[in-house]
Protein backbone atom coordinates (compact mmCIF):
# COMPACT_ATOMS: atom_id res chain seq x y z
CA UNK A 1 0.00 0.00 0.00
CA UNK A 2 2.58 2.47 0.98
CA UNK A 3 5.41 1.59 -1.43
CA UNK A 4 1.95 2.53 -3.99
CA UNK A 5 1.79 5.66 -2.41
CA UNK A 6 4.90 6.42 -2.93
CA UNK A 7 4.69 5.51 -6.66
CA UNK A 8 1.87 7.60 -7.17
CA UNK A 9 4.48 10.40 -6.28
CA UNK A 10 6.70 9.42 -9.03
CA UNK A 11 5.36 11.85 -12.58
CA UNK A 12 7.42 8.77 -14.94
CA UNK A 13 6.14 5.86 -13.36
CA UNK A 14 2.03 8.10 -13.22
CA UNK A 15 2.72 9.25 -16.74
CA UNK A 16 3.57 5.20 -18.08
CA UNK A 17 0.62 3.55 -15.80
CA UNK A 18 -2.06 6.10 -17.27
CA UNK A 19 -0.24 5.26 -20.20
CA UNK A 20 -1.14 1.67 -20.19
CA UNK A 21 -4.60 1.84 -18.29
CA UNK A 22 -5.99 4.05 -20.79
CA UNK A 23 -5.07 1.85 -23.49
CA UNK A 24 -8.04 -0.37 -22.26
CA UNK A 25 -9.87 2.34 -20.04
CA UNK A 26 -10.64 4.01 -23.15
CA UNK A 27 -12.59 1.50 -25.33
CA UNK A 28 -14.64 0.08 -22.35
CA UNK A 29 -15.64 3.34 -21.14
CA UNK A 30 -17.03 4.35 -25.04
CA UNK A 31 -18.37 0.38 -25.20
CA UNK A 32 -20.20 0.79 -22.00
CA UNK A 33 -21.42 4.06 -23.06
CA UNK A 34 -22.77 3.25 -26.41
CA UNK A 35 -24.67 0.26 -24.53
CA UNK A 36 -25.88 2.34 -21.69
CA UNK A 37 -27.31 4.65 -24.24
CA UNK A 38 -28.68 2.81 -26.54
CA UNK A 39 -30.22 0.02 -23.99
CA UNK A 40 -31.62 2.97 -22.29
CA UNK A 41 -32.87 5.27 -25.29
CA UNK A 42 -34.52 2.45 -27.62
CA UNK A 43 -35.38 -0.28 -25.60
CA UNK A 44 -36.16 0.85 -22.31
CA UNK A 45 -40.08 1.00 -21.50
CA UNK A 46 -41.18 4.65 -21.54
CA UNK A 47 -42.50 5.63 -18.37
CA UNK A 48 -46.40 5.85 -17.35
CA UNK A 49 -46.65 9.58 -16.68
CA UNK A 50 -43.69 11.38 -18.87
CA UNK A 51 -43.63 9.06 -21.65
CA UNK A 52 -39.97 9.36 -23.75
CA UNK A 53 -39.11 12.21 -22.46
CA UNK A 54 -37.78 10.15 -19.11
CA UNK A 55 -35.45 8.79 -21.49
CA UNK A 56 -32.81 11.95 -20.95
CA UNK A 57 -32.50 10.55 -17.16
CA UNK A 58 -29.86 8.04 -18.54
CA UNK A 59 -27.50 11.10 -19.49
CA UNK A 60 -28.96 13.40 -16.65
CA UNK A 61 -28.09 11.33 -13.58
CA UNK A 62 -24.89 9.74 -14.77
CA UNK A 63 -23.60 13.07 -16.12
CA UNK A 64 -25.28 14.83 -12.29
CA UNK A 65 -23.85 11.94 -9.93
CA UNK A 66 -20.16 11.53 -11.62
CA UNK A 67 -20.03 15.35 -11.49
CA UNK A 68 -20.82 15.43 -7.90
CA UNK A 69 -18.39 12.45 -7.04
CA UNK A 70 -15.81 13.96 -8.87
CA UNK A 71 -16.16 17.30 -6.97
CA UNK A 72 -15.11 14.69 -3.58
CA UNK A 73 -12.31 13.27 -5.83
CA UNK A 74 -11.04 16.74 -6.46
CA UNK A 75 -11.67 18.09 -2.95
CA UNK A 76 -9.68 15.59 -1.65
CA UNK A 77 -6.93 15.77 -3.96
CA UNK A 78 -6.56 19.47 -2.82
CA UNK A 79 -6.64 18.11 0.70
CA UNK A 80 -3.82 16.04 0.47
CA UNK A 81 -2.38 18.52 -1.54
CA UNK A 82 -2.63 21.03 0.75
CA UNK A 83 -1.91 18.91 3.87
CA UNK A 84 1.03 16.51 2.58
CA UNK A 85 2.10 19.14 0.11
CA UNK A 86 1.98 16.18 -2.18
CA UNK A 87 2.80 17.68 -5.85
CA UNK A 88 0.33 14.70 -7.67
CA UNK A 89 -2.54 15.75 -5.88
CA UNK A 90 -1.97 19.01 -6.84
CA UNK A 91 -1.69 17.94 -10.41
CA UNK A 92 -5.06 15.52 -9.77
CA UNK A 93 -7.23 18.43 -8.68
CA UNK A 94 -6.31 20.75 -11.42
CA UNK A 95 -7.21 17.66 -13.60
CA UNK A 96 -10.50 17.29 -11.99
CA UNK A 97 -11.76 20.59 -12.13
CA UNK A 98 -12.75 21.12 -16.25
CA UNK A 99 -14.27 17.56 -16.33
CA UNK A 100 -16.77 17.85 -13.72
CA UNK A 101 -17.04 21.46 -14.72
CA UNK A 102 -18.20 19.83 -18.42
CA UNK A 103 -19.96 17.22 -16.40
CA UNK A 104 -22.22 19.42 -14.42
CA UNK A 105 -22.58 21.90 -17.62
CA UNK A 106 -24.26 18.51 -19.02
CA UNK A 107 -26.30 17.71 -16.01
CA UNK A 108 -27.65 20.95 -16.27
CA UNK A 109 -28.53 21.61 -19.80
CA UNK A 110 -30.10 17.66 -20.25
CA UNK A 111 -31.86 18.65 -16.90
CA UNK A 112 -33.44 22.20 -18.89
CA UNK A 113 -34.89 19.82 -21.73
CA UNK A 114 -36.28 17.61 -19.71
CA UNK A 115 -37.55 20.27 -17.65
CA UNK A 116 -39.80 21.38 -20.58
CA UNK A 117 -41.67 19.28 -21.80
CA UNK A 118 -42.11 17.80 -17.80
CA UNK A 119 -42.40 21.35 -15.93
CA UNK A 120 -43.39 23.71 -18.82
CA UNK A 121 -39.71 25.18 -18.29
CA UNK A 122 -36.23 25.30 -19.19
CA UNK A 123 -35.18 26.83 -16.01
CA UNK A 124 -36.67 27.65 -12.38
CA UNK A 125 -34.64 28.60 -9.37
CA UNK A 126 -35.10 25.96 -6.90
CA UNK A 127 -32.60 24.68 -4.55
CA UNK A 128 -31.60 21.53 -6.82
CA UNK A 129 -30.78 23.62 -9.82
CA UNK A 130 -29.64 26.76 -8.21
CA UNK A 131 -27.50 24.31 -5.87
CA UNK A 132 -25.99 22.48 -9.16
CA UNK A 133 -25.58 25.98 -10.66
CA UNK A 134 -23.70 26.70 -7.69
CA UNK A 135 -21.20 23.57 -8.21
CA UNK A 136 -20.62 24.32 -12.11
CA UNK A 137 -19.34 27.87 -10.59
CA UNK A 138 -17.21 26.40 -8.02
CA UNK A 139 -15.64 23.92 -10.76
CA UNK A 140 -15.02 27.30 -12.99
CA UNK A 141 -13.46 28.85 -9.95
CA UNK A 142 -10.83 26.50 -9.11
CA UNK A 143 -10.04 26.46 -12.95
CA UNK A 144 -9.95 30.72 -13.06
CA UNK A 145 -8.08 30.82 -9.82
CA UNK A 146 -5.60 28.52 -10.95
CA UNK A 147 -4.91 31.14 -13.89
CA UNK A 148 -5.01 33.90 -11.74
CA UNK A 149 -1.74 33.49 -9.79
CA UNK A 150 1.69 33.58 -10.90
CA UNK A 151 2.86 31.31 -8.28
CA UNK A 152 1.76 27.79 -8.83
CA UNK A 153 2.45 27.22 -5.18
CA UNK A 154 0.17 30.02 -4.13
CA UNK A 155 -2.69 28.86 -7.13
CA UNK A 156 -2.71 25.47 -6.02
CA UNK A 157 -3.08 26.44 -1.73
CA UNK A 158 -5.97 29.02 -3.10
CA UNK A 159 -7.74 26.01 -5.07
CA UNK A 160 -6.95 22.98 -2.48
CA UNK A 161 -9.24 26.10 0.11
CA UNK A 162 -11.93 27.00 -2.47
CA UNK A 163 -12.52 23.40 -3.23
CA UNK A 164 -12.48 21.93 0.51
CA UNK A 165 -15.05 25.00 1.02
CA UNK A 166 -16.75 23.94 -2.04
CA UNK A 167 -17.66 20.78 -0.60
CA UNK A 168 -20.30 21.80 1.75
CA UNK A 169 -22.68 22.58 -1.65
CA UNK A 170 -22.58 18.07 -2.07
CA UNK A 171 -25.06 16.94 0.95
CA UNK A 172 -27.24 20.86 0.04
CA UNK A 173 -27.37 19.48 -3.53
CA UNK A 174 -28.17 15.89 -2.84
CA UNK A 175 -30.56 16.89 0.32
CA UNK A 176 -31.99 20.13 -1.29
CA UNK A 177 -35.26 18.25 -2.78
CA UNK A 178 -36.01 16.86 0.98
CA UNK A 179 -35.05 20.44 2.67
CA UNK A 180 -36.96 22.80 0.62
CA UNK A 181 -40.05 22.54 -1.88
CA UNK A 182 -39.06 21.72 -5.29
CA UNK A 183 -40.54 21.06 -8.81
CA UNK A 184 -37.17 18.36 -9.36
CA UNK A 185 -38.23 15.12 -8.19
CA UNK A 186 -36.68 13.20 -5.18
CA UNK A 187 -33.71 10.53 -5.51
CA UNK A 188 -35.31 7.27 -7.27
CA UNK A 189 -31.87 5.51 -6.18
CA UNK A 190 -31.51 5.41 -2.42
CA UNK A 191 -28.41 3.23 -0.84
CA UNK A 192 -31.14 2.42 2.11
CA UNK A 193 -34.33 1.95 -0.07
CA UNK A 194 -35.49 -0.05 -2.73
CA UNK A 195 -34.95 1.86 -6.00
CA UNK A 196 -38.58 3.43 -7.20
CA UNK A 197 -37.96 2.18 -11.03
CA UNK A 198 -38.56 -0.90 -12.99
CA UNK A 199 -35.68 -2.99 -13.49
CA UNK A 200 -36.08 -2.69 -17.08
CA UNK A 201 -35.08 1.36 -16.64
CA UNK A 202 -32.69 0.41 -13.75
CA UNK A 203 -30.46 -1.73 -15.17
CA UNK A 204 -29.82 0.93 -18.64
CA UNK A 205 -29.46 3.61 -15.73
CA UNK A 206 -26.56 1.66 -14.26
CA UNK A 207 -24.97 0.69 -16.99
CA UNK A 208 -25.09 4.32 -18.27
CA UNK A 209 -23.93 5.71 -14.74
CA UNK A 210 -20.86 3.36 -15.11
CA UNK A 211 -19.83 4.60 -18.47
CA UNK A 212 -19.89 8.16 -16.78
CA UNK A 213 -17.73 7.10 -14.44
CA UNK A 214 -15.31 5.40 -16.45
CA UNK A 215 -15.34 8.42 -18.80
CA UNK A 216 -14.47 10.32 -15.71
CA UNK A 217 -11.17 8.30 -15.16
CA UNK A 218 -10.27 8.61 -18.34
CA UNK A 219 -10.37 11.94 -19.13
CA UNK A 220 -9.00 12.85 -16.03
CA UNK A 221 -5.66 10.45 -16.66
CA UNK A 222 -5.75 12.07 -19.73
CA UNK A 223 -5.53 15.84 -17.86
CA UNK A 224 -3.22 14.10 -15.50
CA UNK A 225 -0.52 13.11 -18.51
CA UNK A 226 -0.41 16.25 -20.34
CA UNK A 227 -0.53 18.18 -16.84
CA UNK A 228 2.78 15.81 -15.61
CA UNK A 229 4.38 16.83 -19.29
CA UNK A 230 4.41 20.55 -19.09
CA UNK A 231 5.34 20.69 -15.45
CA UNK A 232 7.81 18.22 -16.11
CA UNK A 233 9.85 20.06 -19.19
CA UNK A 234 12.85 20.44 -17.57
CA UNK A 235 13.09 16.71 -16.37
CA UNK A 236 15.38 14.24 -18.10
CA UNK A 237 12.03 12.02 -18.74
CA UNK A 238 10.31 14.40 -20.52
CA UNK A 239 13.02 15.61 -22.59
CA UNK A 240 13.43 11.77 -23.61
CA UNK A 241 9.92 11.26 -24.06
CA UNK A 242 9.84 14.63 -26.10
CA UNK A 243 12.56 13.58 -28.42
CA UNK A 244 11.36 10.11 -29.04
CA UNK A 245 8.01 11.18 -29.96
CA UNK A 246 9.27 13.18 -32.85
CA UNK A 247 11.65 11.12 -34.19
CA UNK B 1 -36.59 -2.27 -29.64
CA UNK B 2 -38.77 -0.80 -28.56
CA UNK B 3 -39.66 1.98 -31.03
CA UNK B 4 -41.65 0.30 -34.40
CA UNK B 5 -39.32 2.05 -36.59
CA UNK B 6 -36.53 4.55 -37.02
CA UNK B 7 -38.84 7.70 -37.68
CA UNK B 8 -40.74 6.39 -34.41
CA UNK B 9 -37.47 6.03 -32.49
CA UNK B 10 -36.78 9.72 -33.74
CA UNK B 11 -40.25 11.44 -33.16
CA UNK B 12 -40.12 9.86 -29.43
CA UNK B 13 -43.59 10.94 -29.07
CA UNK B 14 -43.42 14.27 -29.53
CA UNK B 15 -40.40 14.05 -27.07
CA UNK B 16 -37.34 13.37 -29.56
CA UNK B 17 -36.24 16.67 -30.19
CA UNK B 18 -35.45 17.22 -26.26
CA UNK B 19 -33.73 13.65 -26.03
CA UNK B 20 -31.81 13.82 -29.16
CA UNK B 21 -30.64 17.23 -28.60
CA UNK B 22 -29.13 16.20 -25.06
CA UNK B 23 -28.03 12.97 -26.45
CA UNK B 24 -25.96 14.75 -29.53
CA UNK B 25 -25.01 17.51 -27.05
CA UNK B 26 -23.74 14.73 -24.44
CA UNK B 27 -21.78 13.21 -27.56
CA UNK B 28 -19.94 16.46 -28.26
CA UNK B 29 -19.11 16.67 -24.13
CA UNK B 30 -17.73 13.54 -24.16
CA UNK B 31 -15.89 13.76 -27.16
CA UNK B 32 -14.11 16.80 -25.97
CA UNK B 33 -13.31 15.46 -22.53
CA UNK B 34 -11.14 12.69 -24.93
CA UNK B 35 -10.02 15.04 -27.25
CA UNK B 36 -8.88 18.09 -25.78
CA UNK B 37 -6.40 16.52 -23.05
CA UNK B 38 -4.85 14.12 -25.57
CA UNK B 39 -4.40 16.47 -28.16
CA UNK B 40 -2.98 19.06 -25.03
CA UNK B 41 -0.61 16.17 -23.94
CA UNK B 42 0.80 16.17 -28.03
CA UNK B 43 1.17 19.89 -28.24
CA UNK B 44 3.44 19.61 -24.85
CA UNK B 45 5.31 17.16 -26.22
CA UNK B 46 5.66 18.92 -29.51
CA UNK B 47 6.74 22.43 -27.61
CA UNK B 48 9.16 20.40 -25.79
CA UNK B 49 10.92 18.68 -28.65
CA UNK B 50 11.06 22.31 -29.99
CA UNK B 51 12.48 24.09 -27.25
CA UNK B 52 15.24 21.11 -27.14
CA UNK B 53 16.01 21.37 -30.59
CA UNK B 54 16.27 25.52 -30.61
CA UNK B 55 18.66 24.87 -27.65
CA UNK B 56 21.09 21.93 -29.28
CA UNK B 57 21.54 24.06 -32.83
CA UNK B 58 22.07 27.39 -30.16
CA UNK B 59 24.97 25.02 -28.41
CA UNK B 60 26.44 23.62 -32.01
CA UNK B 61 26.51 27.41 -32.84
CA UNK B 62 28.61 28.10 -29.43
CA UNK B 63 30.70 25.55 -30.15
Amino acid sequence: MWSLFHKLGSPPWLYAISGSLLRWLVPAALVTLIVGLAWGLLYAPPDFKQGNSYRIIYIHVPAAVVAMAGYYVMAVAGAISLIWKMKMADVAMKACAPVGAALTFLALFSGALWGKPTWGTYWVWDARVTSVLILLFLYLGVMALYEAFDNKEAASKACAVLSLVGMVNIPIIYKSVDWWYSLHQPATIKFTETPSIDMSMLLPLMVSTTAFYLLFTCAVLMNIRAELLLRGRRTRWVQELASGAQR
Amino acid sequence: MYFDSLSAALHMEGHGVFVWSVCIVAVLVVAALLIVPRRRERAALKTIAGELRRQASRAAEVS
